[in-house]
């Protein structure tokens, strides 16, 4: 087996003295679908946005532990790089309110002050939308603000926006659960072309979702990573009895 | 048994039909009670707004806005120097005024819980409330002085410390009305911090900054008490910011004062375009309002 590109060893985080992650320790292989379960409060959250080091940014957060990018510490990299590396769709769909839809797929670019010629943007703009499934929709209003789009195309305009970075990771915060049913269904369809080339982890609170695209599954429950393994293995055979439960909807 | 109230009632139809009527006439009597309150606060507005323009009218004309005032009994005469100190002393403010404000307010929006975020604020709170004549006196002690004698400079400075609150509060309600997730949206794509606070947070909430300041720049530009012992006032047309330096409240200050009718009638005129200029700076404030306005 190849060496994974995420691996994370004795991991955890806190909020002031409460210890959101107990001791994680989990590898992620290259263009895997990870799908993160549990229980709300369970630390799933928590546990991506330590990836891309979004946790240390509210007040009393702290993190310990190892986590490491192609075997370089997450924790030793200046964050701005690492954002880049890894990018993030988030809950709510949150294109920039003032930019167009072009200026919000080159987004990174612009706001770092990253120059392109005319030609590199456009093609940016078109293959990331294209690759959000979204560009036949756009491809004629480009020049108009992104807001104006529906919340699923607004979604999919934040998954361009991540994509154009072309980070190695992709996280996705229950990146479908503002959706209709209809734009969850093309996002779902998305996450299974995207894995050619991406390595994404996602949180999802909807096990049919988990079930229909992730190849591997790990469930968080109380801060601690009770299993992990691939998606059909914890769907029908759970070592654990809470995976079990979980799955069985006895609580959650 | 509250259930059956209604059948319980003998003659239910009847019964009902009255206490309806009853209720659309409660309804009429409060809707009215509103309106005429309504009424009340805003007619002696319209009626203020109204004696100042039939008094101002008459003395407004091209040539009181290019003349400078004559001496006692010669007839006619104009406010330009006034016109022109009034833009003057808050084109000053404003250039001092906008930057160190809004860059507080952006502190305030982001520093929610730290000490010095708390006693700023408090300061804040305490300079809205300081009657504008103490900030005369201030400014007097603290610049007047100091540079040996009135100046406009010194009035743009009080109008400056007077307008910092509400550009300060404006642009801290503002940013703190921006989603949390806008930031992070911002972060996330590994903008640094500072760019993500300058191009994103900043643009985003724009329009209410904006409004901030023009509201308080209409709040300072008939300020008349910070500029009696700072910008003193002046015959002479002047753009020099270190000369002692006419604007519109204190013309009509020393005019609305004296005992000539010719004097009364240009004070009345001052006034009537100090009005004008505030109604025009709330009109764009509104236009700014709708035209940028941001949605999330």
């Amino acid at each position: 087996m190849e060496s994974p590109i995420l691996t994370v060893r004795n991991f955890n985080a806190f909020f002031g003295e409460n210890q959101i992650l107990k001791n994680i320790n989990l590898d992620i292989a290259q263009h895997q679908v990870w799908a993160i379960m549990g229980p709300s409060g369970c630390g799933k959250t928590t546990f991506i946005r330590c990836i891309n080091r979004m946790h240390e940014l509210i007040a009393n957060a702290t993190a310990s532990g190892s986590m490491q990018l192609n075997g370089e510490e997450v924790y030793d990299m200046n964050p701005v790089v690492l954002r880049r590396k890894v990018g993030m769709v988030f809950q709510r769909p949150n294109p920039f309110p003032t930019m167009s839809i072009y200026d919000n797929v080159i987004a990174g670019y612009l706001l770092n002050n990253i120059k392109l010629s005319k030609s590199q943007k456009d093609e940016i703009v078109e293959t990331s939308l294209q690759r959000a499934a979204l560009w036949r929709e756009v491809s004629s209003t480009l020049h108009k603000k992104g807001t104006f789009l529906s919340g699923g195309q607004q979604q999919r305009l934040c998954i361009a926006r991540a994509l154009a970075m072309n980070p190695e990771i992709l996280l996705l915060d229950e990146a479908t659960s503002a959706l209709d049913p209809v734009s969850t269904a093309k996002i779902e369809e998305l996450i299974h072309e995207l894995k050619k080339e991406y390595t994404i982890l996602m949180v999802t609170h909807n096990m049919q979702q988990a079930a229909r695209v992730s190849d591997n599954t790990a469930f968080f429950y109380l801060g601690e990573l009770v299993e992990a393994d691939s998606t059909k293995t914890i769907f029908t055979n759970p070592k654990h009895e809470k995976t079990q439960d979980y799955i069985r909807g006895h609580f959650g | 048994m509250k259930a059956n109230h209604w059948k319980e009632t003998g003659n239910s139809k009847a019964e009902i039909g009255r206490q309806i009527a009853l209720r659309n006439r409660k309804n009429k009597w409060f809707k009215g009670v509103i309106i005429g309150a309504t009424l009340l606060a805003t007619v002696p507005l319209l009626l203020i707004l109204f004696y100042i323009f039939k008094q101002g009218i008459s003395a407004l004309s091209w040539d009181f806005l290019v003349n400078l005032p004559k001496p006692v009994g010669e007839t006619g005469g104009g406010v330009a120097n006034a016109l022109v100190g009034s833009i003057l002393i808050l084109l000053v403010s404003c250039i001092v005024a906008i930057p160190v404000g809004i860059i507080i307010g952006i502190y305030l929006s982001e520093a929610t819980s730290s000490k010095l975020a708390y006693y700023c604020r408090l300061a804040v709170d305490v300079l809205q409330g300081i009657p504008s004549i103490v900030i005369g006196i201030i400014i007097y002690e603290w610049v007047v002085r100091p540079m040996g004698g009135f100046s406009a400079f010194s009035g743009s400075m009080a109008l400056a410390l007077m307008m910092l609150p509400a550009i300060i509060k404006s642009t801290e309600e503002t940013l703190k009305l921006i989603p949390r997730t806008m930031k992070e949206a911002a972060l996330a794509l590994g903008v640094p911090y500072y760019k993500t606070m300058l191009k994103v947070i900043l643009p985003t909430g724009l329009s209410g900054i904006l409004t901030g300041v023009i509201l308080s720049i209409s709040r300072v530009i008939g300020e008349t008490a910070p500029l009696l012992f700072t910008a003193f006032g002046s015959p002479f047309m002047t753009t020099d910011i270190s000369k002692p330096m006419s604007s519109l409240p204190l013309i009509i200050f020393n005019y609305a004062t004296s005992p000539y009718e010719d004097w009364h009638r240009l004070a009345w005129g001052a006034s009537m375009l100090l009005i004008l200029m505030i109604l025009m700076l709330n009109i764009i404030s509104k236009i700014i309002q709708r035209k940028w306005k941001v949605q999330f």
